[in-house]
């Protein structure tokens, strides 16, 4: 049967591996040449790379696997930026990077050479609280904590952006946004709160923003 | 993640000079859609090009007052920058229709058009799927196909096109500026860049051939009209369409509508626009003349006549 001449040379086909892998086993062990590590899918390829992380340079040999989320949390041991999701929709790894928020998770460390990264460590010390991480506090911006970095994080470089004139979804006038509660939700869309502390993270940011309660105009 | 080297392209010569050195390679811009795929092995590229120190960051005015946008302006700069937000809206309006403000500040014009289908089985590695594994099979057919396209579906794939900004690209006329492996260029008019699935495995999903890089997107002169992008999504941000419509809508009635959601591709026709000035109903006919529907995503077809209807009472106030 075509089933069992299958199996039986499967069988064969391992048997003859098995004794060729024991007879491998005594060989010393030889360094994979650069060839044999470019097609040999089991082999992890490591590179060095610098950037500044909160002022300070850093040079690192990383796995090119390594996320640049990973790399700050388990090779620079900056655990203040969350991993959520690992896969960009939830915003816990928002991190500051060259000015810009991005999703650290979603990077590489390696394509970051010469860049300078902003995390929760490097936003304020905890005598001295960047404005938007004392709002949280004031405004009890969180329940367990884990998306709070990402939110401010977040939150710092939005308001920058909205400066800048950057268009949202609920900008009604494209030529220039303005600072209201819709567009402060809106642009904050890419940080989930699964505690849905949302409320207080709004008026936290609209306190920053010069908006809200505070000033009487809140949406 | 599968290992893999990596190296920085400094042109775009560089990066096709590298592609067609390493057969197994892939480019990577802002990654967001690229390491997603990668960590989940749905592809499992060799090398990497990193291709953000090619140049190709700027926006340029062209000749004919049109604008060429470099293939690695970030979604971001491209939706705020003043002639697009002027003389393009419908193109600011859909980028940030879409994604969080964190991946458009990574996404590049380039990776959003080559961005890849959400059909969760080509997601589940585990699940058979045409995309991901040609001659597997298709599991949204008789499968959960809610999201799925209701225009353009084929026996092997049914699967929409998930990219916001593409489907304003479309209406707007865009073409896609490509370098070839051996360093010269050629251009693909958008309405043929992306690919129905057909017949035939693999499912081809771009008419981009194997080695080549694009290097920009050129819009022609401003087409004036009122720009719309009406998305109808699950969640009212940070979500992919149910159905999306982006239209330019002239003053005497007139205008161009390209459907995202809805179709395997974005979804525009000659006859859809000629319908625009006797209404919805009429741009729905013209469009969805083939249906290819399931019981569960039928509703798109009404979804988007009355979407259009939206948008054409908003084009008249
Ligand atoms: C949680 C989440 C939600 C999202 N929501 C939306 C949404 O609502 N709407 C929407 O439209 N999109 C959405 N996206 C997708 C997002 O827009 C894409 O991930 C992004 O546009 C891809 O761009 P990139 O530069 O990061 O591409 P990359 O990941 O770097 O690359 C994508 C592909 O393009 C290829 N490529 C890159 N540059 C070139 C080039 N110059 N020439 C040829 N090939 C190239 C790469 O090889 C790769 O195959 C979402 C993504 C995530 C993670
Ligand atoms: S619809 Fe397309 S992507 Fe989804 S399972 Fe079928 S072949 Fe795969
Ligand atoms: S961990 Fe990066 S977005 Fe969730
Ligand atoms: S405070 Fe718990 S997830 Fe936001």
């Amino acid at each position: 049967m075509a089933g069992t001449d299958f199996l039986e040379m499967s069988r064969r086909g391992l048997m003859t591996s098995g004794a060729v892998a024991s007879a491998v086993a005594v060989v010393p062990l030889a360094t994979p040449t650069p060839a044999q590590a470019a097609t040999d899918r089991l082999t992890p390829s490591t590179m060095p790379v610098s950037f500044t992380v909160n002022g300070k340079p850093e040079r690192l040999v990383v796995d090119t696997r390594t996320t640049l989320l990973d790399a700050l949390r388990e090779n620079l041991h900056l655990t203040g930026t969350k991993k959520g999701c690992d896969h960009g929709q939830c915003g816990a790894c928002t991190v500051i990077v060259d000015g810009q928020r991005i999703n650290s998770c979603l990077s590489l460390a390696v394509m970051h050479e010469g860049g300078s990264v902003t995390t929760i460590e490097g936003l304020g010390t905890p005598d001295k609280l960047h404005p938007m991480q004392a709002a949280f506090v004031r405004h009890d911006g969180f329940q367990c904590g884990y998306c709070t970095p990402g939110q401010i994080c977040s939150a710092v470089a939005m308001l920058g952006e909205l400066k800048a004139g950057v268009p949202s979804h609920v900008t009604t006038d494209l030529a220039s946004p303005k600072h209201s509660e819709a567009e402060l939700r809106e642009r904050m869309s890419g940080n989930i709160c699964r505690c849905a502390a949302y409320p207080n993270i709004i008026a936290a940011i609209e306190d920053v923003a010069g908006i809200g309660q505070k000033s009487g105009n809140k949406a | 993640m599968k290992p893999f080297t990596y190296e920085r392209a400094k042109s775009p010569a560089d990066a096709v000079v590298a592609l067609a050195r390493n057969p197994g390679a892939k480019l990577i811009a802002g990654g967001t859609n690229l390491l997603d795929h990668m960590k989940l092995e749905i592809v499992t590229p060799q090398h990497l090009i990193d291709v953000n120190g090619t140049g190709l960051d700027t926006i340029e005015n062209t000749p004919d007052g049109g604008l060429r946008i470099g293939a690695m302006v970030r979604n971001t700069a491209l939706a705020a920058h003043p002639r697009v937000k002027k003389d393009y809206a419908v193109l600011s309006r859909a980028i940030v229709a879409g994604a969080s403000g964190q991946l458009r500040n990574k996404a590049t014009t380039a990776g959003n058009l080559m961005q890849r289908t959400r059909c969760p089985y080509f997601y589940d590695t585990n699940m058979p799927c045409n995309k991901r594994d040609p001659g597997s099979g298709c599991s949204a057919q008789g499968g959960f196909s809610r999201n799925h396209a209701a225009v353009g579906g084929g026996a092997n794939c049914i699967c929409f096109f998930p990219s916001d900004m593409s489907n304003a690209m479309n209406v707007l006329d865009a073409t896609v500026e490509v370098m070839k492996p051996d360093g010269t260029m050629r251009t693909i008019p958008i309405a043929d860049f992306h690919l129905l699935p057909g017949d035939e495995l693999p499912v081809k999903e771009f008419a981009l051939a194997p080695g080549e890089m694009i290097t920009a997107v050129t819009l022609p002169k401003p087409p004036g009209g009122k720009h719309f992008y009406r998305k109808v999504r699950n969640r009212a941000s940070y979500a992919f369409a149910l159905v999306s419509v982006a239209a330019v809508i002239q003053p005497d009635g007139t205008g161009n509508i390209t459907l995202g959601g809805v179709g395997t591709k974005p979804w525009r026709s000659a006859a859809g626009d000629a319908a625009v000035p006797k209404g919805a109903k009429a741009v729905a006919a013209a469009l969805f003349a083939n249906p290819t529907a399931t019981d569960q995503n039928q509703y798109k077809l009404k979804l988007a006549e009355r979407t259009i209807a939206a948008v054409l009472a908003a084009a008249k106030g």
